[in-house]
């Protein structure tokens, strides 16, 4: 079977700005499918080159096998849900469900049973005479999904669609979205800025930086083997230093700070280590530690997601260590100074940027 | 105590206001309607009548230049609408900032040098040995001049010209508002451009039409100088009515009822087009 | 009530400055051109009075002054036939002190014809200022056998003929069907049967009408591009035409030129009278008045002006007026009430005809 959606050597170009640099790759049917990257990162354009709104500068897009060179946004099998979700205001919520449909020609009372099923779907049933401006945040983002949805388009795209939301919506919407997509089955690509959004969401997502995609993965793999300095600085939480010098079994950070991993290259730039993996007070018989010792500067409790900010003994490097909230950690103030170490593994290289 | 000190503050604040609206609007106003049910008796007194009233539904001239006025005043509130909505559309959605401007100040200019000046631009422009006919006589598209003055063509053509500032300022604030992705999301859903302009643009545009509509209509109904130096013989408009029975007639009474049958009849038409564009006054108004 | 009293001294600050501004004032409503800026500079030198003018004609003029009870204005000049029937019913005018007024500079069968004229009660209204006549503006050229007002609804002349829809027009018509209106002014029922006749045979030469002019400008605007070859004017256009244009002339109608007299008259209110007489004897005084005449090749009311009129101005005349001409000039009587207003909508009923 072909894939949903296939994307071949896309460029685009505004003037001498390169938004989109020879882009591949492909999606397959029923994925939810994220691209994840700054804002200005090209994104954005690259989801409006697969509605239609934009004409590639080069390169083609193919939607089931079709190519979709030429074809205007209203004759493409996919729709999307804008960023401010653009529902029509002088429309009231069945009205703006119908409006795809109505366009099609389908008969009047197909459109009722269709909104109607659409609406309960969404968990709007009974809301078909509400003005959409009426509705809550959340409301108004379902309407704008079930407008979409109700086409059964190929694929749906998202433009940030949850950028807008509350904090607490938007960690409920997430979950919602996600629901959603598995029950119906559609094929959803989506944009965001937010790693968490992508990575609680997806089954694959796209990381893209300067107009190209630096890794396509599952989230877990993302998070665990970033391919790139950038990927693993921008998925996650992380700790980042830079090196003086690598190879031959050391790390040095440049402040002075020595660590050992058996495997290490020359000539890499970058070290990462996420908070999670610095171990506190290990446990003195295990092997193959870098063992340190770090002073308490602040801790920033954020309940399950509390963190210490510490400074290396040594060489004065500053670093942020996970705090799991369990007795054994009750008493730690700022100031003190604890044990800590690394596991060779979870020191992460990569080399400067571009070279 | 705050809030005495707001109702203070507030009657402050209003007296002048209402004090002006009294004393030059509805003191007038009242004025000319005692003197409209007022006319001269054979004595050439002044006594209650109702024969200024009566005139305007039994000489049929008074009824035809009435209902012409009116027509010519929905035509041309429609032309300065088709003209201008192209135009307040591409300033907004598709020129650029600076073009933008630009546009929309050409569209001032004819507010700018004053209704009559633009007239004699017209004039000069339009005569039979104006600009225009010099020029398509001189590239032999024609070989007698056209008659472009002093008839209902130039007539119209001034009125939409004058009124079509009115009509764009409403129509750009309407349109300003418009998000872009209203109309991307409607194509998006499979709406042809034209389905966009007439189920997406215009009905979110509808309170800015109906208050530019309203505006140029009643602009237009009122007018004065258009219709008489660009209309030409037969271009009776009701205004110079109410002027003749004024100036010329020195019928002050049967000038007042004929201004009041203009306000009222005028109200009527407006209801009315309210009424059937489903749109509010209050919003229109407000927008 | 402090806010009361703030409302009151603002409006007698404003009635204030208005009497004061008028103090070394004088505002006069006038016809274009009756007040040429030479003169004005002149007057105001001699007075140390300040001069403010007012265009108009006469129906403005009178609704004007109607609607402030002759305030507003220190002097109008209204036509000596558009008098005596409006200050019966408006009062709008005060009697002229002829005492004040240098009579010896004025042609004496002028003064006494518009004193007469313009009698109500046992005072008069007006002075005379200057006089013409309305009648055929013709290119002869294009319309060389144009000799009468029916040249105005001569099919010949079809789009290329304008006159003016207001009470002149009516008049010289009726005086060309035959009838004799101002013999009927104080007839209302004949003089409605006369303007009956009018309407229809102006009604019926409506299709020939190029255009009602407006103002003076435009017909000679028109009549300058060869757009008009015949029409109804007045005499001193015609003559201004001829200078650039000597295709172009004033014909006196066979049936008769209309003629009338513009005047000085004092509104009821005016606040400076006296400077309103300084500028009657002022415009009056020969030379000033052939500057005017000159000028606007308008015939003067002043006795000894001709001493100063430039030679073309007499040529002007004599080209247009033969003896028998001038005997027959059908000169306006006073206008008794009620008259305007059957005209009035005589010419609704023209202009609306299609």
């Amino acid at each position: 079977m072909s894939p949903i959606l296939e994307v071949k050597h896309l460029k685009k170009m505004f003037k001498n700005f390169t938004a989109v640099d020879d882009l591949n790759f492909t999606v397959e049917e029923g994925d939810f499918f994220s691209i994840l990257g700054p804002s200005g990162c090209g994104k954005t354009t690259m989801l409006r080159m697969i509605a239609g709104f934009l004409e590639p500068t080069e390169g083609e897009i193919y939607i089931r096998g079709e190519n979709m060179a030429g074809i205007p946004p209203n004759r493409r099998p996919v729709n999307m849900v804008f960023q401010n979700l653009a529902l029509f205001p002088m429309m009231n919520v069945e009205r703006n469900v119908a409006f795809g449909l109505e366009q099609r020609g389908v008969p009047k009372s197909e459109i009722k049973k269709r909104v109607n099923d659409m609406l309960e779907r969404v968990g709007l049933a009974g809301y078909n005479t509400k003005k959409v401006t009426q509705l809550s945040g959340g409301q108004r983002q379902r309407v704008a999904i079930a407008r979409s949805l109700v086409l059964e388009p190929s694929i749906l795209l998202l433009d940030e669609p949850l950028g807008a939301l509350d904090r607490k919506l938007r960690e409920h919407m997430k979950i919602e979205l996600k629901l959603l997509q598995k029950e119906i089955g559609t094929t959803f690509i989506y944009i965001t800025h937010d790693q968490s959004e992508a990575l609680v969401m997806s089954n694959k997502v796209a990381v893209m930086n300067h107009g190209d995609f630096e890794q396509i993965d599952t989230p877990q793999n993302l998070y665990k083997n970033p391919r790139t300095a950038f990927v693993a600085g921008f998925v996650g939480e992380t700790n980042r230093f830079e090196l003086a010098q690598s190879g031959h079994g050391t790390l040095e950070t440049r402040s002075g700070w020595k660590l050992a991993k058996k495997d290490a290259k020359t000539g890499m730039h970058w070290l990462f280590i996420r908070p999670e993996s610095v171990i506190l007070l290990p446990d003195p018989q295990m092997k193959d530690l870098n063992r340190f010792r770090v002073t308490i500067k602040t801790i920033l409790f954020d309940g399950a997601n509390t963190k210490i900010s510490g400074i290396v003994e040594g060489s004065g490097d500053e670093i942020l260590i996970h705090l799991p909230q369990n007795a054994k950690f009750e008493g730690i103030r700022e100031g003190d100074r604890l044990e800590a170490a690394i596991h060779p593994r979870d020191l992460r290289c990569y080399p400067k940027e571009g070279s | 105590m705050s809030s005495r000190h707001f109702r203070l503050g507030f009657i402050i604040f209003l007296t002048p206001v209402l004090l002006w609206l009294l004393t030059l609007i509805v003191i007038p106003h009242i004025d000319l309607l005692i003197a409209s049910f007022q006319a001269e008796n054979d004595q050439g007194k002044l006594v209650f009548s109702l024969e200024n009233y009566r005139n305007f539904f039994t000489d049929s001239v008074y009824w035809y230049t009435f209902v012409r006025t009116a027509f010519y005043s929905i035509l041309v509130t429609v032309i300065t609408f088709l003209i201008t909505f192209p135009l307040a559309f591409y300033i907004t959605k598709i020129a650029s900032k600076r073009l933008g401007g630009f546009l929309s100040m050409l569209l001032l200019l004819p507010f700018w040098v004053g209704e009559l000046v633009s007239i004699y631009g017209w004039m000069i422009l339009l005569r039979e040995s104006g600009v225009i006919n010099y020029i398509l006589q001189g590239v032999g598209l024609i070989h007698k001049p056209l008659p472009l003055l002093y008839n209902d063509f130039s007539m119209v053509l001034g009125l939409v010209y004058m009124s079509m500032l009115f009509m764009v300022v409403p129509l750009i604030s309407a349109l300003e508002s418009l998000d872009d992705s209203l109309i991307e999301a409607a194509s998006d859903l499979g709406a042809s451009k034209f389905t966009i302009f007439t189920r997406i643009v215009i009905p979110y545009a509808a309170p800015g039409i109906t208050s530019g509509a309203i505006v140029v209509f009643m602009l237009v109904l009122g007018d004065y100088l258009s219709p008489d130096l660009l209309g030409g013989k037969n271009s009776l408009w009701f205004t110079e009515q109410i002027y003749n029975e004024f100036i010329a007639s020195f019928n002050w009474n049967q000038g007042a009822a004929f201004g009041f049958l203009l306000l009222l009849l005028s109200t009527v038409i407006v209801w009315l087009g309210l009424r059937l564009s489903h749109q509010r006054l209050d919003k229109a108004v407000g927008a | 009530m402090k806010k009361t009293m703030c409302f009151g001294l603002t409006l007698l600050t404003f009635a204030a400055t208005g009497t004061l501004m008028a103090e070394g004032t004088l505002r006069i409503i006038t016809w274009k051109g009756y007040a040429p800026a030479e003169l004005v500079k002149k007057f105001e030198k001699e007075t140390g009075t300040k001069v403010e003018l007012t265009y108009s004609n006469n129906e403005e003029m009178i609704a004007k002054l109607r609607a402030t009870r002759g305030g507003g204005f220190d002097l109008a000049q209204p036509s000596q036939d558009r008098i005596s029937g409006v200050q019966a019913k408006f009062h709008i005018y005060k009697p002229m002190d002829y005492s004040k007024i240098k009579t010896d500079q004025i042609v004496p069968s002028m003064l006494d014809a518009v004193k007469k004229n313009t009698k109500v009660g046992d005072a008069s209204y007006a002075v005379p200022f200057c006089y013409g006549t309305s009648g055929l503006i013709v290119n002869k050229k294009a319309a060389p056998d144009a000799k009468d007002y029916d040249a105005l609804w001569n099919p010949k002349y079809r789009g290329r003929i304008s006159y003016r829809l207001k009470r002149p027009t009516l008049i010289a018509t009726a005086f060309a069907l035959g009838y004799d209106p101002f013999a009927a002014y104080h007839d209302k029922a004949k003089y409605k049967k006369i303007m009956a006749a009018v309407e229809k045979k102006l009604i019926e030469a409506k299709p020939l009408v190029k255009n009602y002019w407006a103002n003076g400008d435009q017909l000679l605007g028109m009549m300058r591009s060869g757009e008009v070859t015949v029409a109804m004017g007045w005499d001193n256009g015609g003559w201004k035409l001829h200078n650039e244009n000597p295709d172009i002339d004033f014909v006196a109608p066979k049936t008769g030129a209309l003629g009338w007299i513009d005047t000085f008259a004092i509104p009821a209110k005016s606040k400076n009278v006296e400077a309103a007489y300084q500028w009657i004897n002022f415009m009056l005084r020969p030379e000033n008045a052939a500057y005017f005449t000159n000028k606007e090749k308008y015939g003067t009311a002043s006795a000894k002006a001709s001493q100063y009129l430039k030679p073309e101005i007499r040529a002007d005349f004599e080209r247009s007026f033969t003896k028998a001409d001038i005997d027959n000039i059908k000169w306006y009587p006073p206008v008794p009430a009620g008259i305007e207003e059957i005209e009035g909508k005589i010419l609704d009923h023209i202009r609306a005809a299609r």
